[in-house]
């Protein structure tokens, strides 16, 4: 019983929320490591896109709200999902028209690139919080739990409960869904194998008769759409604040370089490592261990490593150990 | 024109719009504009060192700034004596301990033959070594924090004198940059940007979270000042004869005195810092950076230890980060470590170097005025221009008041668009590298 106990526990504080973190993360990873691979530069503006698009999401979902659209239990914010994805692949679209493509052009170095899109993150920041503002805006409806720990206590009886909150369902059933669809995108169709080409070998690619710009195009639509997929599950999950989705580019550079910068496997593996890295170094394990250690045994402290606040230094910690013994990511991605 | 003129006009044109701020607003906002700018410019010349002699890309300008101010922090304010005797020797053996796991883990990295059995000492070493140190640490910094939490609750400073905190700021940085070089130099640029990035997001959670520190997010006000203050100016009766005498009513006075001593001082700063820099630049040793940041593998093949130049430019470039830190922290007369934000401290830095021309000392100072000047005037220009444009709606239209509490938000945008422009159209910056 104990045992089962602990395990529930486990489930409830730490599996299945970082099963949560780590999709939102790989489901931004990808759209990281997509734009590394076909335009070659790490875009510092990733994490704004994500709010902006978040940001569409969430004024369309008080629209909806307003007039009296609803999803039934599920949050409306997953039918305005669609519109934030097109409100973000239309500016992301416009940004690379006006900005990017000049400096593809050149041929600039990547690094120019880097510094280009610290002034896309710096736009796209501004334009956050001048349309909806700095603040907290939690925009979830809908039914709040898949199971409630009172439920799941009253019908396992145990003492722990199980808490499954609909967010983190949603959040893990979109990711599988927006995984496999990009897989097979990638894998199948002619466009998405024109991508890898292009990824793999620019010049072979282009004496193949790809044409660059499409490609470009593609890229940024289906990194539009991840982006906002990504930052609506966050979103929904937390709430929506713009300055904790720039903070979340540090996870997420994490996780695909981890994974090896340019590989999309490598950025899903990489957003559940970081993931369950940080949810189990900074969870306070006191109750977990008070069920499974006998009694002499037991903890007088919380057990926990390191306080949540350092959740970054994780990230990070992992990041450099892999940076120094496997500087292509775990799944050898490219280097520039 | 030629280019000293141009250069001139500039500075003088950036001069000019602080003057006019002081016409305009007051002379005191102008005085804070200048010495902001001063200090940023300071942070310009720091990042410069790494971006423009050595092409090294360190977005973690925000870490080092705040590790300046902590040194002006431990520096000058008092020592608290209880706190020392309830843990004080606790904690130090606590970090000893700490430092001296991974220096463990190292020395079994270096010294053990390779295969699993390092993989598990090491390992080894790192979890016992985790746990004492928490075991040893954990006590003692409960114990710190609890004499007296309210006013002090940490291990307090040296009681030194305050203007001896800015090298030491410097050196605490220089000392965190020779760390983080080790291990992180020689990456690519961007996983160097992305390495630098983290660590300044650890270093403002350390200083956010170890109350014991430097009291963490309760802040440490009052820091003493290396100027006088402006209640001792005004109970002077021969300050407030001299401020009659021009026909500047005492407080005014005494608040710009203040403020004049604090924009002499960081003019000092400034100027010794951009001699330096200048002759550096000049210098074989400069010529040999730029010539490393050209081409590395040329450089590298001419007998240049690459990395160890990047590594001693890092340090140096940080180290003035870190000074500017202990500047601005004196400047505030208090350290928040709340407040730092990465937008702010360290890609406005960069904004700044880009601006003004990278690889140009007078550029980065040039830039680091300029945009510290914009960063501070957009707000109202915005909140004007918004109330130009929207003047035409209804008093209480719901789109005109979002748009005016919006209009503190302009700035983000405007630097943005600032920087995509210059890089579009003059992608060398203001004053081009020579």
């Amino acid at each position: 019983m104990d045992l089962l106990n602990a395990l529930v526990a486990f489930a409830n504080f730490v599996f299945i929320p970082a099963v949560a973190y780590g999709s939102q993360l790989a489901l931004g990873a990808l759209g990281v490591t997509l734009i590394y691979g076909i335009l070659r530069f790490s875009n510092f503006a990733h994490g704004d896109t994500m709010a902006i698009g978040t940001m569409v999401t969430v004024l369309v979902t008080w629209w909806m709200q307003s007039v009296g659209i609803s999803f039934g239990p599920l949050p409306t914010a997953l039918l305005a999902l669609p519109f934030g994805i097109l409100g973000c692949m239309a500016l992301v679209l416009v940004t690379d028209r006006m900005v990017y493509r000049f400096y593809r052009a050149q041929k600039a170095k990547p690094v120019i690139l880097v510094i280009v899109s610290m002034g896309v993150m710096f736009i796209y920041n501004g334009l956050t919080r001048f349309i909806i503002g700095p603040d907290d805006q939690r925009f979830s409806d809908g039914e709040r739990f898949i199971i409630s720990a009172r439920t799941f206590k009253e019908m396992t009886g145990l003492d722990e409960g199980l808490a499954f909150k609909t967010t983190q369902g949603i959040t893990i059933v979109t990711a599988v869904i927006v995984v496999a669809l990009l897989f097979w995108f990638l894998n199948r169709t002619r466009t998405g194998k024109s991508m890898r080409a292009y990824s793999d070998n620019e010049d072979l690619a282009l004496l193949s008769g790809i044409n660059p710009e499409r490609v470009v195009m593609y890229t940024w639509l289906i990194v539009a759409a991840l982006a906002t997929v990504a930052g609506v599950l966050y979103g929904l999950d937390k709430s929506f604040k713009p300055f904790v989705y720039f903070q979340l580019l540090l996870p997420i550079f994490a996780s695909a370089i981890v994974g090896g910068l340019g590989s999309p496997i490598g950025a899903i593996a990489g957003g559940f490592i970081i993931a369950f890295s940080e949810v189990t170094i900074t969870y306070a394990w006191k109750k977990v261990l008070g069920y499974t250690l006998p009694e002499s045994l037991e903890p007088d402290g919380l057990v926990q490593l390191l306080s949540t606040d350092y959740k970054f230094a994780v990230s990070f910690i992992i990041l450099l150990i892999v940076l120094l013994f496997r500087p292509t990511g775990l799944f050898r991605g490219k280097s520039v | 024109m030629s280019a000293p003129v141009k250069n001139t006009l500039l500075f003088a044109l950036v001069g000019l719009l602080i003057l006019l701020t002081g016409v305009m607003q007051s002379w005191n906002s102008a005085l804070l504009i200048l010495n902001m700018g001063l200090v940023s410019a300071v942070m310009a010349i720091g990042v410069n060192l790494q971006w423009g002699f050595a092409g090294l890309f360190n977005v973690g300008v925000m870490g080092f700034v705040a590790l300046g101010g902590l040194g002006a922090v431990l520096v000058s304010m008092p020592p608290v004596g209880e706190a020392w005797a309830a843990g004080g020797l606790g904690v130090l053996a606590g970090l000893l301990l700490g430092a001296g796991t991974i220096v463990a883990a190292i020395i079994a990295y270096r010294r053990l033959p390779r295969g699993r059995g390092r993989a598990l000492a090491m390992a080894g070493i790192l979890v016992v070594g985790f746990f004492v140190y928490r075991a040893v640490l954990d006590p003692s910094v409960e114990a710190v924090e609890a004499v007296n939490p309210a006013a002090t609750g940490y291990l307090g400073g040296l009681g030194l004198p305050v203007l001896l905190a800015w090298p030491v700021g410097g050196l605490l940085a220089a000392g965190a940059a020779w760390l983080i070089g080790k291990t992180a130099l020689g990456l690519r640029s961007d996983y160097l940007a992305i390495a630098t990035l983290g660590i300044a997001e650890i270093i403002i959670a350390v200083l956010k979270n170890e109350d014991w520190l430097a009291r963490g997010v309760k802040n440490v006000v009052g820091l003493p000042r290396p100027v006088p203050y402006e209640i001792d100016l005004q109970n002077d009766p021969g300050f407030v004869e001299r401020a009659a005498g021009l026909g500047i009513d005492p407080v005014t006075a005494s608040t710009l005195y203040v403020k004049v001593g604090y924009s002499i001082l960081f003019l000092v700063v400034l100027l010794v810092l951009l001699w330096m820099a200048q002759m550096a630049l000049k210098s074989p040793w400069g010529r040999m950076m730029r010539a490393i940041r050209d081409n590395e593998v040329a450089a590298e093949a001419m007998g240049k230890d690459v990395t160890g130049r990047h590594l001693q430019i890092f340090i140096l470039g940080s180290a003035v980060c870190g000074l500017a830190g202990a500047m601005m922290t004196t400047l505030d007369g208090q350290l928040t470590p709340g407040t730092y934000q990465p937008l702010r401290f360290t890609f406005l830095v960069w904004v700044m170097v880009i601006v003004g021309g990278s690889g140009n000392n007078f550029g980065a100072v040039l830039g680091a005025l300029l945009i510290w000047f914009l960063w501070v005037q957009v707000e109202p220009i915005g909140l004007f221009l918004i109330q130009v444009v929207t003047s035409g709606m209804a008093e209480d239209s719901a789109l005109r008041l979002h748009l005016l509490d919006s209009a503190a938000h302009m700035r983000l945008l405007t630097m943005g668009v600032v920087l995509l422009v210059v890089l579009r159209f003059s992608p060398r910056g203001l004053i081009p590298e020579a």
